[in-house]
């Protein structure tokens, strides 16, 4: 009972998560949108890791934390270029890469 | 060793070029000449030791040189010289020299790094004519072909992109399928007997279930011709022909094309004998096809350059067509114009080069009338347009004409059709005469003629035309231990009485040769060649004794065609 | 040269002479490569020098070679000299071999013979303009030299070829020399470069030709198939014992060696080359295109007769080609203008007796009018050759006129040469070769009576074209004033014709006539007699004969009535709607050449136009359908991240979806 709440709520926040980053043009709000879709994957791994008692749930779930850490690191950095470069957030004015 | 030295010096030789370009303004050209030169040389020294072709064949080498390199999967640094291999290095080495010397004053840029490449090609192009490992050979397959990419791309003409791409794609497309089929057959190897190899005796001696030989002989078969080319695969050839420059041209045309006809001959016809016999026609078909569809458009061409490359589909349609003829006659006929080609084209492109080089065209309608600005360079254009036509007494001549005489009692049909296309050929090469050198002069500058240089080689290739057109039998007994094992074992014919017959040594000899081919594939063949053969006699209602009877059902045996012209009734008649 | 030669000749003696057969066709081959290499080099002197001598002394050789050749000529009929092995493989052997008989003799010595006495006379005839002559602007001096060495050069290939083909002991050497003569024609024809027209005359005298050469050469694949010899004759000796007489392998061969041979002798439907042949030097075509590459047909029939033999109805096939042919040439004959066209045409109309004379297995008599025509037409383009020399390069003959009395030598050797070719009765040799053909025609088994009448029409017309030529060019008034008579190289052998068209015919008189059949009963040897009908006696023959006489002399008076007196009566003739159609019509070689424009070269060069090929656009299409796809796909590369989170969700979705079901 508790793993279907668990995992509920993480598909919500998933979803959550994906619609900010499909609508938000802010490329700062899109990166929280990003923060919130891996920790509905995180929560799938706990409850997942509970339900069978295993501890491989909550190995993933550090491996996730070091995961985002090091993304948002990165991002953070590229946002600043962005915004240096640009002058703007809006991800939808960056097209350089069209082909 | 003196095998792996034939393939080296040019491949050591190559860098050795590139740097030359530094020391002075002809190093690298009279290193590449050099090298070739001794390759001639060598190859020339071979084949002075005549005594060794006598009792040579497929199989068996007058040279060999084996040594491990991959034994986990069967595979070696195996070479093998035997008389076809010969002729055509020393064929290579010659064109070789050639296409340096044309493009003597072509080239002026990047003079190092251009006969690195034509050294790297013709390296690896010998290595094609020695290997006999097919890992090995399919090595040196691929080796020819970037150096000769470079070549077109590099120093080509104004079409020289698309038409380097154009040249890769479709050899490297046939490369592909032949990479595919020669581990097809390794593999086969390894299911067969538990290890894999691609030893070229080894894969001889595989028996193929007729399926899978048959989608492997097609393989084979594509990967080959493309290289040749045979219509519907030649369409890289006229661009790549007339793009590239001078000496890449009379590579392609001289040398190149030959790997192709080679492949066929040492690889295709012996490896698949089963499925060769049922395909055999259809090859000879896209041999006929090719010497008109060539023809033709050969005569629909302004570009003189575009013309001799037509005209090169045309004659390499007699290749194919005497290749899968399975005739010694047709077969000693394709090695002949695998030679003649070689020197007749490899001429004609050279005088195409120096047409250009001397008007800044190749449209023929801007030319007109330059016999008599450049008489020697039209004298020798003359030659070889005749020598293209098919002239008896030129070496074009002898190679069709064997091909024709072997190939009628296979093909009675396509070779009346292949027959035309020597008319076709006297249009366009008459055509070419007419457009560049007779008729009205439109051209009023003079142009410098040949030169000395130049006229002397043109001569030198002349007088090989000539000799080989009326003396060919060093050629033909060169390659006759060999083209004598890829006829499929005929069932036993009554032949007309022996006095007749030729009774030249050499046919004692070949006839008392036990075969060397005796395998079950092969064995299959002759069985069914034997039930043809009786379905032929069906018609000869019976065998009287008297050398006019086994005459005349030898007649009846060897015009199986024309059977149903000849009423049984004479046959029994003395 | 020729004393050199000479003197080593006389070092050998006895049957010694004969081991020199080689030399025959190695000599003007020899005189070739060093007129081909040094040409340039020598003065035109020299060039005229090495260019004769070199048929000179083959002639000499020749004569040599033939005393002793009859010497022991019964006994021994024929001398074969093997010099290398050409071809050798274990299916097929041929070589590089002579073969002497009572033919080939003839045929050599006609072909050196006459070949010399023209290139005696071209020496002068190309001299005077040399390569400019009438068409070729004036070049540079030492072009112009050239040109006069690359003649010589060319002729004395031409004889070489000839040669070989005469001389041939199997069929591809045979072949070889067949070609090579196709080639030194083509060559000749378009000796004066610049002209485009005259280029394409070449042209068309070669590949036309060459189709004919094409399908010898399916004939001999055939043959060697079936045979497995090439050897002249052992395949004849085969193919007698291997097929019947009517079988159908030996019917397509011999139809098959027909069109070659009819393609080289320029006779029906492979004519058309011959006219426009004419474009070349006049000596080129009194050589090649009247005396002796033309006949190589003839001879070719005459060396396979055997095979011949064994299709009747291919015989009879050559007799009505022969037939049609002489018929229809002469009737073109009669109105041409260009007076060497008119020697062509009445060139295809004798060639056509001689295929008359094979098709009714009269071998003889066929080579007999080979003889003699060669003697006379090589005459006739002669003298036709002085009168264009001597009026400037003229060739119309209704701009000629009244040259009797200007050119008394050119006029006299120029009427021996048209009696002979109308066959006067008695004294010229071209009465005793048709009357023989016409006696063969009238009482030859394989014969018809329509063929006999066909060709006594064809003596009517003969006489008529020849007479109606000389009247118009050497009667009447004055049109163009002539130069003078040439000078002693071409009146030399302008003399010799004239005396052999005229003594040649007393080598064979027929029953009626003194009874001498020296010719016959020297080719006798080689090629059967000639049958006749039981019941032909001589006074059959007699009136056959009366009736060729009559017809000849109604032709030739006919010509005088109508061509003599200012010709009113034959311009008001073809001042007719009828008579200009039928002019027009037969000037033009009776449409052929319109025919075969519209059958095949016109087809031909539309296939031919410039345009793209179809299989490399389809290839091509490849390409560009690969292109136009990325092009398209290039189009889902936006940019913009969003887009791409989009479709990486989207993507998921279907794939979560394709799992569920």
């Amino acid at each position: 009972m508790l793993t279907t709440h668990a995992l509920v709520l993480a598909i919500m926040l998933f979803c959550i998560g994906l619609v900010g980053l499909l609508s938000r043009r802010n490329v700062l709000y899109m990166l929280l949108s990003l923060e919130i879709m891996l920790n509905a994957a995180s929560l799938a791994f706990i409850a997942g890791g509970a339900r069978w008692g295993q501890a491989d749930g909550e190995i993933m779930f550090l491996f996730i934390l070091t995961l985002a850490a090091a993304e948002v690191s990165v991002a953070l950095g590229i946002v600043l270029q962005l915004s240096y470069r640009f002058q703007t957030l809006d991800a939808d004015a960056f097209s350089e890469m069209k082909g | 060793m003196v095998l792996w030295f034939l393939i080296l010096i040019p491949l050591l030789a190559a860098p050795l070029a590139w740097m030359g370009q530094q020391w002075s303004r002809h190093a690298a050209r009279w290193i590449a000449i050099g090298a070739l030169s001794i390759d001639l040389l060598l190859a020339l020294l071979l084949w002075s030791q005549d005594h060794w072709f006598q009792d040579s064949g497929q199989g068996s080498w007058l040279l060999e040189s084996q040594t491990s390199w991959i034994p986990l999967w069967g595979i070696s640094l195996h070479l093998g010289l035997d008389g076809l291999s010969l002729v055509l290095i020393l064929l290579t080495a010659f064109i070789g020299i050639i296409a340096i010397i044309a493009s003597w004053t072509e080239i002026q840029t990047r003079v190092g790094f251009f006969h690195c490449n034509v050294l790297l090609a013709l390296g690896g192009v010998i290595g094609v004519f020695l290997a006999i490992d097919l890992f090995l050979f399919f090595f040196f397959w691929e080796v020819m072909l970037v150096p000769m990419y470079l070549l077109i791309a590099i120093w080509g003409h104004e079409q020289r992109r698309h038409a380097s791409f154009k040249f890769f794609l479709f050899t490297q497309a046939g490369s592909l399928m032949l990479l595919v089929a020669i581990i097809a057959l390794a593999l086969l190897h390894q299911h067969a007997t538990g290890r894999p190899s691609f030893d070229y005796a080894d894969l001889m001696g595989l028996a193929l279930n007729s399926g899978i030989g048959w989608w492997l002989m097609l393989a084979f078969f594509i990967g080959f011709v493309v290289k040749l080319p045979a219509p519907p695969f030649h369409s890289w050839l006229p661009d790549t022909y007339a793009e590239a420059p001078t000496g890449a041209s009379i590579i392609l045309a001289g040398i190149l094309a030959k790997t192709g006809a080679y492949g066929l001959l040492r690889f295709t016809i012996p490896l698949f004998p089963g499925a060769i016999s049922e395909f055999a026609p259809i090859a000879m078909g896209l041999g006929a096809i090719g010497i008109l569809y060539g023809a033709v458009l050969a005569c629909a061409q302004t570009d003189i350059k575009r013309l001799v490359a037509y005209s090169s589909i045309s004659h390499m349609g007699f290749i194919l067509l005497g290749a899968f003829a399975g005739t010694e006659l047709a077969l000693q006929g394709t090695v002949m114009q695998l030679v003649a080609h070689g020197l007749s084209t490899g001429a004609l492109f050279m005088l195409a080069g120096a047409l250009q080089e001397r008007l800044h065209t190749r449209d023929m309608r801007q030319m007109g009338g330059l016999w008599g600005v450049i008489p020697r360079l039209a004298s020798m254009a003359l030659f070889f347009a005749l020598a293209s036509l098919g002239l008896p007494g030129l070496a074009n001549f002898i190679g069709e004409f064997l091909v024709l005489f072997g190939s009628f009692s296979a093909q009675p049909f396509l070779t009346i059709l292949a027959s035309i296309g020597m008319v076709m050929a006297a249009i366009y090469s008459l055509a070419m005469m007419q457009r560049t050198f007779f008729g009205r002069q439109r051209e009023t500058r003079i142009a410098p003629d040949l030169s000395n240089i130049a006229f002397g080689t043109l001569l030198l290739i002349a007088v090989l035309q000539v000799w080989l057109g009326l003396y060919p039998r060093p050629v033909l007994s060169t390659t006759m231990p060999v083209m004598g094992t890829l006829v499929p074992p005929a069932p036993k014919l009554t032949r007309p009485p022996s006095e007749f017959l030729p009774s030249s040594d050499s046919f004692a000899r070949l006839r008392g040769k036990p075969r060397l081919l005796s395998r079950e594939g092969m064995q299959g063949v002759s069985s069914e060649a034997v039930a043809k053969e009786n379905r032929l006699r069906r018609g000869v209602a019976e065998e009287s004794s008297g050398s006019t009877a086994a005459c005349l059902s030898a007649v009846v045996c060897y015009g199986g065609w024309i059977k149903p012209w000849i009423s049984t009734s004479h046959v029994s008649a003395p | 040269m020729n004393s050199q030669v000479a003197s080593q000749v006389n070092l050998v003696t006895g049957s010694q002479m004969l081991r020199l057969l080689w030399l025959i066709p190695a000599l003007p081959l020899a005189g070739f490569l060093l007129l081909a290499l040094f040409g340039g080099r020598l003065s035109r002197r020299q060039v005229a020098r090495v260019g004769c001598g070199s048929v000179g002394a083959a002639a000499l050789i020749t004569a040599l070679v033939g005393a002793d050749f009859l010497r022991a000529f019964p006994d021994r009929p024929s001398y074969h000299q093997m010099l290398w092995k050409w071809i050798d493989t274990s299916e097929m052997t041929v070589g590089v071999s002579w073969y002497l008989d009572a033919l080939s003799l003839l045929m050599v010595a006609v072909v050196t013979g006459i070949g010399f006495l023209i290139h005696l006379y071209s020496v002068e005839y190309m001299s005077g303009t040399g390569e400019a002559g009438v068409s070729a602007p004036a070049g540079r001096a030492g072009e112009d030299h050239q040109g006069y060495a690359r003649f010589f050069a060319y002729m004395n290939l031409f004889v070489a070829a000839m040669l070989t083909l005469v001389l041939a002991d199997n069929l591809l050497l045979l072949y070889l020399g067949w070609e090579g003569v196709g080639l030194c024609s083509y060559l000749l024809i378009g000796f004066w470069y610049r002209e485009p027209e005259y280029g394409a005359a070449a042209q068309k005298a070669f590949i036309v030709t060459r189709i004919g050469d094409t399908a010898f050469a399916v004939g001999l694949f055939i043959l060697f198939t079936q045979l497995k010899s090439l050897s002249i004759q052992q395949v004849q000796t085969l193919a007698a014992e291997a097929w019947p007489i009517g079988s159908n392998v030996a019917v397509i061969v011999a139809v098959l060696f027909l069109v070659g041979a009819l393609g080289k002798s320029a006779q029906l439907p492979l004519q058309v080359w011959l006219p426009d042949a004419m474009a070349g030097p006049t000596p080129v075509s009194a050589l090649i295109h009247a005396a002796t590459m033309v006949t190589a047909g003839v001879y070719l029939i005459a060396r396979m007769h055997q095979l011949f033999e064994l299709a009747p109805s291919v015989q009879e096939v050559v007799a009505m080609i022969g037939l049609l042919t002489l018929l229809l040439a002469a009737c073109s004959a009669l109105v041409q203008r260009d007076i060497k066209r008119v020697l062509a045409y009445s060139t295809m109309s004798q060639i056509g007796y001689m295929f008359l004379a094979l098709g009714v297995g009269a071998w003889s008599a066929a080579l007999f009018h080979f003889l003699t025509h060669a003697c006379f037409k090589a005459l006739l383009f002669l003298a036709a050759g002085s009168v264009i020399h001597s009026l400037g390069h003229e060739q119309d003959i209704f701009r000629m006129g009244g040259l009797r009395r200007r050119l008394p030598l050119t006029f006299w050797t120029f009427l021996i040469g048209a009696a002979a070719m109308s066959g006067v009765p008695f004294i010229t040799s071209g009465f005793y070769s048709k009357d023989w053909i016409l006696w063969s025609a009238w009482s030859s088994p394989l014969s018809h009576r329509w063929i006999w009448f066909g060709a006594l029409l064809g003596t009517l017309l003969t006489g008529l074209y020849s007479f109606r030529l000389l009247f118009r060019v050497f009667f009447g008034e004055v049109r163009t004033q002539p130069i003078g008579e040439p000078g002693v190289a071409m009146r030399v052998p302008l003399l010799v014709l004239a005396f052999l068209a005229v003594t040649v015919g007393f080598l064979e008189l027929p029953r009626t006539l003194g009874d001498l059949p020296l010719f016959s009963r020297y080719l006798s040897h080689v090629l059967p007699a000639i049958e006749t009908i039981p019941g032909m006696d001589k006074s059959v023959e007699a009136l056959v004969q009366i009736a060729v006489t009559f017809s000849a002399l109604l032709g030739m008076g006919l010509a005088a009535v109508l061509f003599l007196p200012r010709a009113t009566f034959v311009d008001r003739l073809a001042g007719t709607s009828l008579g200009r159609a039928l002019v027009i019509f037969w000037r033009g070689g009776w449409g052929f050449d319109r025919m075969y424009d519209g059958l095949i070269v016109r087809p031909w060069l539309h296939l031919t136009r410039e345009s793209g090929e179809l299989i490399d656009r389809g290839y091509e299409s490849l390409a560009v359908a690969a292109e136009s796809f990325h092009v398209w796909l290039s189009r889902t590369q936006t940019g913009h991240v969003r887009w791409y989170a989009a479709t990486v969700a989207v993507g998921a979705l279907v794939l979560l979806g394709l799992f569920a079901m």
